[in-house]
């Protein structure tokens, strides 16, 4: 693994961690609203279950971000109006997270690539200054080995499983993978925590992610495609179309009866 | 919904704790044994069930037949000297 953070350097204003915080809870949050879309309609019932078990373990690890990000922007907001009253341009999750599900194969590789992802980035966190995003990281890698593994495994049965199948997943691949460049692309915020301490620098994240995928794609006789330029970034608030019909799901509730509790 | 209805069954046993015997909990299709593993664990270890699973192909378990449950079953039914009711435990004997 690469180095994990910074030596030195100068400590992150509390708006930055604020933000950094929205990153990794948001692509937590939006996956998992995406996942929850199978619950009901997966291939089989353990299939339901297994992206449902996924779908929770997302939205523990965010429940926890937002909790943290909620006390250090110190307004008195709670973890749920971070979740359920943003607007959209407040979100900064990746977008691969908001894509739509698409079919089974389209949903296991993009879950295979944030799976990958989250396991390179919370296994940096895990040494993160910020003994409390450390923490988090240290809970959250244990259950994301889980994800990856079981994506990874269907991965491997798609792309080397049928014609049909194989076809199928590579053409996901293909379209899923530019998006893949926002995770290792850093901007002033990344470099900002990075240097910090408080976070790895995502650039170097990338050789340790491609270790992760690498040996499943060769297994799944899938091709790696090749980089190419990405057009969202929504990290930085700027979404694909996607974003705005999954909030209008995830928010309906607290909209329609603002403060709603089970 | 159901296009997995070609997986085959098999039979899931779980171990609660280190030292307890594996209790059978259910059954889940799947399309071989290492999936059968994942879907046990997704199914049945939600709340912490469990520590250690087994997966039997449901094909693979050789089943009494109920039509010869009378006597296979039944003669037991009125030998209560096989019961160990009828000795005196001695005072000295403290767990027993």
């Amino acid at each position: 693994m690469s180095e994990a953070v910074a030596a030195g350097g100068a400590p992150a204003r509390p708006a930055q961690l604020f933000d950094y915080l929205l990153r990794i809870a948001d692509t937590s949050l939006v996956l998992a609203q995406r996942l929850g879309e199978w619950i009901g309609h997966a291939p089989a019932i353990e299939e339901d279950l297994g992206f449902a078990n996924t779908a929770l373990d997302l939205l523990g690890q965010a429940r926890l971000l937002f909790a943290y990000a909620a006390e250090v922007e110190g307004r008195g907001r709670s973890e749920d109006d971070l979740a359920f009253l943003r607007e959209e341009a407040d979100y900064r999750n990746a977008t691969l997270a908001e894509l739509p599900n698409g079919d089974f194969g389209d949903t296991i590789v993009r879950q295979f690539l944030i799976d990958a992802y989250q396991i390179v980035l919370y296994g940096g966190l895990r040494k993160s200054r910020d003994a409390r995003l450390a923490e988090i990281a240290a809970k959250a890698l244990k259950e994301t080995r889980y994800h990856l593994r079981y994506s990874s495994n269907w991965l491997v049965r798609l792309g080397d499983g049928t014609e049909e199948s194989h076809a199928r997943v590579q053409a996901s691949l293909d379209r899923f993978w530019p998006h893949t460049a926002e995770f290792f692309d850093a901007d002033d915020l990344d470099r900002a925590v990075t240097g910090a301490g408080i976070a790895p620098p995502v650039q170097d994240l990338r050789a340790d992610w491609l270790r992760q995928i690498e040996p499943v794609l060769a297994e799944a006789t899938l091709q790696r495609p090749p980089d190419a330029a990405h057009r969202w970034y929504g990290k930085q608030g700027r979404h694909s179309e996607h974003l705005g019909h999954l909030l209008a799901d995830l928010q309906y509730l607290q909209r329609a009866h603002p403060g709603a509790r089970w | 919904m159901n296009e997995a209805g070609d997986w085959p069954l098999y039979e899931i046993f779980i171990r609660a704790r280190g030292g307890l015997d594996h209790k059978h909990v259910g059954s889940v299709h799947a399309a071989d044994a290492a999936m059968a593993i994942e879907h046990a664990r997704d199914v049945y270890t939600r709340r912490q069930e469990g520590i250690s699973v087994w997966a039997v192909r449901s094909t693979d378990i050789v089943a009494s037949d109920p039509g010869e449950a009378e006597s296979l079953f039944d003669p037991a039914r009125d030998k209560v000297y096989r019961h160990p009711t009828f000795y005196e435990i001695p005072k000295e004997v403290e767990t027993l």
